[in-house]
Formats: structure tokens, C-alpha cells, sequence
């Protein structure tokens, strides 16, 4: 057994191990873990951002950067669609 | 793909309004009630793929430059990010809500308490134009190309 199988054995031990302690540690199904943040953005909502719309003001006002994120993949796409496409034409 | 029967056209012309009044009431509409920029763009572009498909690719390519939608989606693209930016300048944090409880500008300022006026929430109306003018474009841009180098010839290289 070469030294490459080796270390490939050693390397999916561990995350197996790491794969299986993570799975144990897991909270059983249906019970939720902590609900401090969505208390939070039910009580104050309305005030900090002054939206009716829980689920907008968490989108454009407290994770704004989640949403520049999506912008950045639409454009993107629609690059890549129009570079592909355009080769075809003409 | 060429255009259809005479028809689907007045149907595709009796409805077409109405699906972008709907749609650009769900963007103005996204901060009071369920929907926003991505949803509301979505139908406005769901509309003009309608039309796109009643009267052909060449038609439509014939009406309206993919130049011209370019630039509407980049003026989609600066809004957003230069609304954020101005929370920045003015909020000093990167997307600060820098319209909401503030007494400078007050017709911004109202508070949702319920039912609220459509003035509320700060930049989150500027901010769900800008994306819904952005999807709109971005959506038909994508579904307009497709269909131009489709159409008959059209994939093949002289």
C-alpha cells in the first residue's frame, strides 16, 4: 500500500468521525434550538425598520448583504446567458 | 420563433396590463404585504415573456435593442448598491435604513404600526425598485436571447 493510499485512509477516517459526531450532536427533530433571533425580530421589526413585512425588512434592512449577494448571481447570469448566446447569432 | 395566431396576440394584448399593473403593486407593495422586488419582477417578466412568445423573437428583437435593457438593469444594479451606499455616507454602516427614525426628512419617517401608509420603512420602497427594475430586466434579457438564437438559422455560423 503506497504512502498516497495511506494518507487518503487517514484523511476519510477523520471526517467520517468528524461527519458522524456532528450528526450526534444534532438536536433531536422538531424541538427548536435557539429562538432568541426570531423573538428579537418579532418584537422590534416595526420599529427599527418601520416595514410591516417581517420577512422584507430581514431581507433588504438586517441582511442587506444576503441580497447583494442574489443581486451579483442575477447579473451574472444574465451575462453568462448573453455571452453563450450571442456566439450563436450573426 | 416566429409569432403566433392573430388570436393569442389580442388575447396577449388585453392582459398584458394588468399583469404589470399586479406586478409593480406587489414591488411597491413589498414592505406591507407578503411579496418584494424579486417576486414582483418576476411577473412583470413572466408578461413580457408572454408577449415575447405571442409575437416572436424577431419582432420583439425589432422593438427593443438588448442594449437598451442592459443599461436598465445596470441602472437596477447602481440604485441598489448606491442606496446602500448612501446609508454609508449618511448612517455611517453599509446598508444602514438611514430613512427611519430620523427628523430630517419626515415623510419617510413613519413608523408601521399595522396597516401602514406606504410611505413607511425608510429604503425599503428604493431598495424593492431597484431590485424589481433589476429582475425585470435581468428575467426577460435571459428569456429574450434564448428565444432570438433559437429562431430559424439563427444557430448556424456563416
Amino acid at each position: 500500500m503506497s504512502a498516497r493510499n495511506v494518507v487518503a485512509i487517514i484523511f476519510f477516517v477523520i471526517v467520517a468521525m468528524f461527519l458522524v459526531f456532528i450528526a450526534l450532536m444534532t438536536h433531536p427533530f422538531g424541538d427548536p434550538g435557539s429562538a432568541e433571533m426570531d423573538q428579537y425580530i418579532i418584537d422590534n421589526t416595526q420599529r427599527e425598520t418601520g416595514a410591516d413585512n417581517g420577512v422584507t425588512s430581514v431581507v433588504f434592512d438586517y441582511r442587506g448583504f444576503d441580497t447583494l449577494g442574489e443581486a451579483t448571481i442575477l447579473f451574472t447570469a444574465v451575462a453568462g446567458v448573453i455571452l453563450v448566446f450571442r456566439r450563436l447569432q450573426k | 420563433m416566429s409569432g403566433m395566431s392573430k388570436i393569442v396576440k389580442t388575447i396577449s394584448n388585453i392582459i398584458f396590463p394588468f399583469i404589470t399593473i399586479f406586478g409593480l403593486y406587489v414591488i411597491a407593495h413589498g414592505h406591507l404585504t407578503p411579496g418584494g422586488g424579486f417576486q414582483g419582477g418576476a411577473i412583470v417578466a413572466s408578461g413580457c415573456a408572454m408577449i415575447l412568445v405571442a409575437y416572436g423573437s424577431l419582432w420583439t428583437m425589432d422593438k427593443i435593442k438588448e442594449k437598451q435593457l442592459s443599461i436598465l438593469e445596470s441602472l437596477g444594479a447602481i440604485g441598489f448598491i448606491g442606496v446602500a451606499f448612501l446609508g454609508l455616507i449618511f448612517g455611517l454602516v453599509f446598508f444602514k435604513n438611514f430613512l427611519v427614525n430620523q427628523d430630517t426628512i419626515p415623510i419617510f419617517n413613519e413608523i408601521g404600526k399595522g396597516l401602514s401608509n406606504i410611505n413607511t420603512a425608510g429604503v425599503l420602497p428604493l431598495m424593492n425598485f431597484a431590485v424589481g427594475l433589476k429582475v425585470i430586466v435581468g428575467l426577460f434579457v435571459i428569456v429574450l436571447v434564448m428565444a432570438y438564437a433559437t429562431r430559424p438559422n439563427g444557430g448556424e455560423i456563416e
